[in-house]
């Protein structure tokens, strides 16, 4: 990366911000639909763990995960999905922003159309999950009991921020695959949405074909996982090494190069077929 | 130096299509070997009818598309490989939807613009003085972009188009569904930018007096080919389109005989006579007052809707029609 564009990408975090700032207050054009909507958000959000306290009424325990142990693997779950889809979510618009021609407006402007893609209708009702997640997470960590040590704060944090960039490069990999498939936005719902309900439970339960589709193909198992796995010193799966959580920054780095290859590549293609 | 080079453009596309259960792949070439300089300051108008391939040429030169062959160079550089760099100095208005945020006034658009772009916060003002007068926006710019009509958010595309100084500025009809008023309002706001900072325009559009009223050169394209390059009366000229005769008699009679006119309509007493363009009216008017009952006559001249018309229907030659 020359001096010049490294410059120019010390400039994405303001503009992006720019943009965000821009379409959240058009959000907010109608402050009545707003409050609706994050209201909505949150119940329904609400009762998706409504759902496992009612199970953990017939159970002690469920795929060797105690009701508070369960509580943080949803929290983590539901966090990093909430956070990539604040962030990252409005991307998947890309097939229709095709389709009417916003694409070309994006293009003939000084942002990189990425930029303007993720910030594109940026929907502060979206932080609803986030919310929900952060209170359910604090509520289980303070009730769960842990040999809590610096490794595994770190590793718990850290994968907060990872998680979500995992689930965040699957949304800008299904919104590349618009530029060949213009409407296949809930394909890449089924693996972020789908991944997230996936996530919420111990994988095991879902026997070892799913576990190995979700370390292997598509990283799932690395948004929260195999970090809690290593935070709760429980033993990981398919007889994988117990520290197999510490990978999930490398595999977070390897999901930001996927997307970014496949999101140019998508551009390319857009640039040099016009479809 | 010209500010836009293209040397033997083409663009082709693939188009599949499905005939029962077989799928057919086709290469339809939407430009086909252009080429033409623009100098700064000039304003030309891009015609041709839908498909002709203006589009795709205004995707190339902002560098949206990159051309399948050929070379093109805008502001002295290739715009596909230098997209977001030439951005700061080109504007583009696509007439058909807006570059503005919908739900937003329309002054909150024009602040992002400034930061988008680095304009410096004192050259901003200025402009957006000059064109809130100009382009009458004083009442609107309060007003979200949604509850703008359509003339009133054109013009605020439009200033939202110019506000960085671009160089050049592409407008793809810009006058579509505007009301008489409103278009002759932004013609003359965009003849008055081109004279005072020498901005050069490119303008596609299928209304005529667009060009009549900005354009010092006029493009024709048509399947993807230049069919004329020249002035307005260059293109009046090229093309040998019939003059008519409106001749009104004293009474009906049967179609007026004149070798080399032909007698197109008859409504009563009033006939039409087609004749070539290459023959002057005079002796044929003398002619027809000698053996006639003549009572009153006009000539009317070909419209530039018609000689365009023309223009395309003939099977598209390039530079041999060209008359410059």
């Amino acid at each position: 990366m020359d001096e010049s564009a490294l410059r120019r990408a010390l400039g994405w975090p303001g503009q992006y911000w720019l943009l965000v700032m821009m379409w959240m207050r058009s959000g907010l054009a109608y402050p009545l639909s707003f409050a609706l909507t994050v209201l909505t958000g949150v119940l329904i959000t609400g009762t998706d763990f409504a759902a496992v306290f009612l199970m953990f009424s017939h159970l002690k325990s469920f795929g060797g995960f105690s009701l508070g142990e369960m509580a943080i693997l949803y929290g983590t779950a539901s966090m990093t999905l909430g956070l990539a889809n604040l962030l990252t979510g409005s991307i998947d618009q890309v097939g229709q922003r095709i389709r009417t021609g916003e694409l070309d407006v994006w293009l003939v402007r000084p942002v990189p159309a990425f930029l303007q893609a993720v910030a594109g209708d940026f929907v502060l009702r979206r932080v609803g999950r986030p919310l929900q997640a952060g209170l359910i997470l604090a509520v289980a960590l303070s009730r769960t009991e842990l040999d809590w040590t610096v490794a595994k704060g770190l590793v718990l944090g850290l994968s907060l921020i990872t998680g979500t960039i995992i689930f965040g490069a699957i949304f800008v990999l299904g919104a590349a695959f618009q530029f060949i498939a213009i409407d296949s936005a809930e394909l890449s719902n089924s693996f972020t949405y789908g991944g997230q309900q996936l996530t919420q439970y111990p994988l095991v339960i879902f026997g070892q074909d799913v576990v190995r589709a979700v370390t292997f193909i598509v990283p799932l198992a690395f948004v929260n996982y195999y970090p809690v796995l290593y935070v709760l010193g429980k033993p990981a799966p398919l007889g994988l090494p117990s520290w197999i959580g510490l990978l999930a920054p490398l595999v977070a780095i390897a999901m930001i190069a996927l997307a970014s290859l496949a999101w140019r590549g998508g551009l390319r293609r857009y640039r040099s077929t016009g479809s | 130096m010209s500010v836009i080079e293209l040397e033997n453009v083409s663009r082709a596309f693939t188009v599949s299509s499905r005939t029962g259960f077989r799928r057919t792949r086709r290469e339809v070439r939407a430009v086909d070997g252009l080429s033409f300089t623009v100098e700064p300051g000039e304003v030309m108008g891009y015609i041709g009818p839908n498909g002709a391939g203006k589009s795709t040429t205004i995707k190339m030169l902002t560098g949206i598309l990159v051309p399948t062959s050929g070379s093109i160079r805008v502001a002295g550089v290739d715009p596909s490989r230098n997209r977001l760099k030439l951005a700061k100095r080109i504007g583009v208005v696509f007439g058909q939807r807006t570059t503005l945020w919908w739900d937003l006034p329309l002054k909150d658009s024009f602040a992002v613009l400034q930061k988008m772009y680095g304009v410096p916060r004192a050259r901003h003002r200025e402009n957006l003085a000059t064109f809130v007068e100009l382009l009458d926006l004083g009442d609107l710019l309060d007003v979200p972009v949604r509850q703008l009509s359509l003339g009133q958010r054109m013009r605020g595309d439009i200033a939202a188009a110019l506000l960085h100084d671009p160089e050049i500025v592409y407008l793809d009809e810009p006058t579509i569904g505007l009301d008489i008023i409103s278009k002759a309002r932004l013609r003359e706001f965009l003849a008055q930018v081109n004279k005072e900072r020498q901005t050069t325009i490119i303008l596609t559009t299928h209304d005529l007096d667009d060009i009549e009223a900005l354009c010092s050169r006029v493009m024709v394209i048509d399947h993807g080919h230049q069919v004329f390059d020249g002035t307005l009366t260059g293109l009046r000229a090229s093309q040998s389109a019939p003059r008519t005769l409106i001749v009104d008699l004293a009474t009906s009679l049967p179609p007026i005989e004149i070798p080399g006119t032909t007698v197109t309509k008859t409504e009563g007493p009033r006939q039409h006579l087609t004749f070539p363009p290459t023959t002057s009216a005079a002796p044929l008017v003398a002619q027809i007052a000698a053996s006639y009952p003549l009572v009153d006559l006009s000539i009317s001249d070909p419209t530039i809707e018609s000689i365009i018309a023309r223009l395309y229907a003939t099977p598209h030659r390039s530079s041999e029609v060209s008359d410059m």
